[in-house]
């Protein structure tokens, strides 16, 4: 099978499964795109996730974007995202004529009720298989613990900041320690 | 013109839009009811629905909105609108990235975002699981659900046993087909 089929193909399984998120999505295409096709690596998984969530968009566009492009250039960048969309526009385009009725049907509503307890699982699951991969040192579990606390305090207590904001504060944070103790060095190598 | 508001309007959405579903989720209100495409009740509805369909819940939105207002091209033009500015700006990246990637100052940058997006991830799932278990309503009242408490500690164990039993790895798509099931026994 050619790869830009391939690419649409498997891109379109995984905007079918797509619930709850950008986040479910992570833990999907890091089993699909790394453990199983091997079309990017670990630590291109890690950046991918970064890149996505520091620019635009819906991050699973971000990376359908970024696998096809890195497989096949401008075109099985056009065929991912395609094959990402798809699915959930050809379902909302059909709930869009239906949405009252849809929402009555009890049998949806149960399924749709075990797939939300799911969804949380599956999150701090693809978190914690990235944390395990991270190169642990003070500054970056210092910063993965406090932006943890702070995020979660701000959800509960409905403090509208965005994670952008934390972000950026991470980037400072680590530019700063590695300009400082790049300081020091020179100082100690004169 | 209809058309060209979609574009723009859902362009917009799209551009701005940054940190996940959850961020995006002002913005497109904001968005959508200056231009009086959706009352605020039915803004939250298609939330709900999002949530429970796949795909992101701002393309969810975009293909909704072009649909009940322009039909299928409409839909068409608002969810390529929503899309766009993310297909060009990552594409725009990877060509800068690559260059990118050797410099010290940069690594360091990305070595601070790649800590922090892990606790941000972890956050949101911890979140959603609560607001699941202790808000059960939607109206974001407190409301203790022990029926999904109790469901979503069986999911958890369910989840960490599969994970052991197989070693290949175990797809997230099974873990929610098996989810739906479960729900459908258990609130049916």
């Amino acid at each position: 099978m050619s790869i830009i089929l391939e690419l649409f193909f498997t891109f379109f399984k995984i905007g079918l499964f797509t619930f709850g998120g950008g986040y479910a999505m992570i833990s999907i295409i890091e089993y699909t795109c790394v453990e199983k096709k091997k079309w990017i690596t670990d630590d291109e998984m890690v950046n991918m996730t970064v890149i996505a969530e520091s620019t635009p968009g819906p991050i699973a566009i971000n990376c359908a974007t970024y696998v096809g492009f890195k497989q096949k250039g401008f075109f099985g960048a056009v065929a991912a995202t395609l094959g990402m969309i798809l699915p959930s526009f050809v379902i909302i385009f059909i709930i869009s004529m239906f949405l009252d009725d849809f929402l009555e049907i009890t049998f949806v509503a149960s399924a749709f009720k075990g797939i939300k307890a799911a969804v949380g699982i599956l999150i701090v699951d693809a978190a914690i298989k990235m944390f395990k991969k991270m190169k642990k040192t003070t500054l970056s579990f210092t910063i993965t613990a406090c932006a943890f606390i702070l995020l979660l305090i701000f959800d509960v207590f409905a403090v509208n900041v965005s994670s952008v904001f934390l972000m950026i504060a991470a980037a400072v944070a680590g530019l700063s320690v590695y300009l400082v103790g790049k300081a020091r060095k020179g100082g100690v190598g004169k | 013109m209809i058309y060209l508001d979609l574009f723009l309007g859902f362009l917009k959405v799209g551009f701005f839009a940054f940190g996940g579903a959850y961020a995006a989720i002002p913005f497109i209100r904001e968005v959508v009811l200056s231009y009086g495409w959706l009352s605020d009740e039915t803004i939250t509805y298609i939330i709900a629905v999002s949530e429970s369909t796949p795909g992101p819940i701002m393309v969810n939105m975009a293909t909704y909105v072009g649909s009940t207002k322009a039909g299928v091209l409409g839909s068409i033009i608002a969810t390529f609108a929503v899309v766009l500015p993310a297909f060009l700006i990552i594409i725009f990246i990877m060509f800068v990235f690559k260059a990118l990637i050797k410099n010290e100052c940069f690594k360091a940058v990305l070595g601070g975002l790649q800590s922090c997006v892990i606790g941000v991830i972890a956050a949101t799932g911890v979140y959603m699981t609560y607001k699941n278990v202790f808000f059960s309503k939607s109206s974001g009242i407190f409301a203790f659900d022990s029926k999904t408490a109790l469901f979503t500690l069986a999911l958890i164990i369910l989840y960490i046993a599969a994970r052991k039993l197989m070693k290949k790895g175990f797809s997230p798509i099974y873990f929610i087909i098996a989810s739906a099931a479960a729900g459908m026994l258990v609130y049916a």
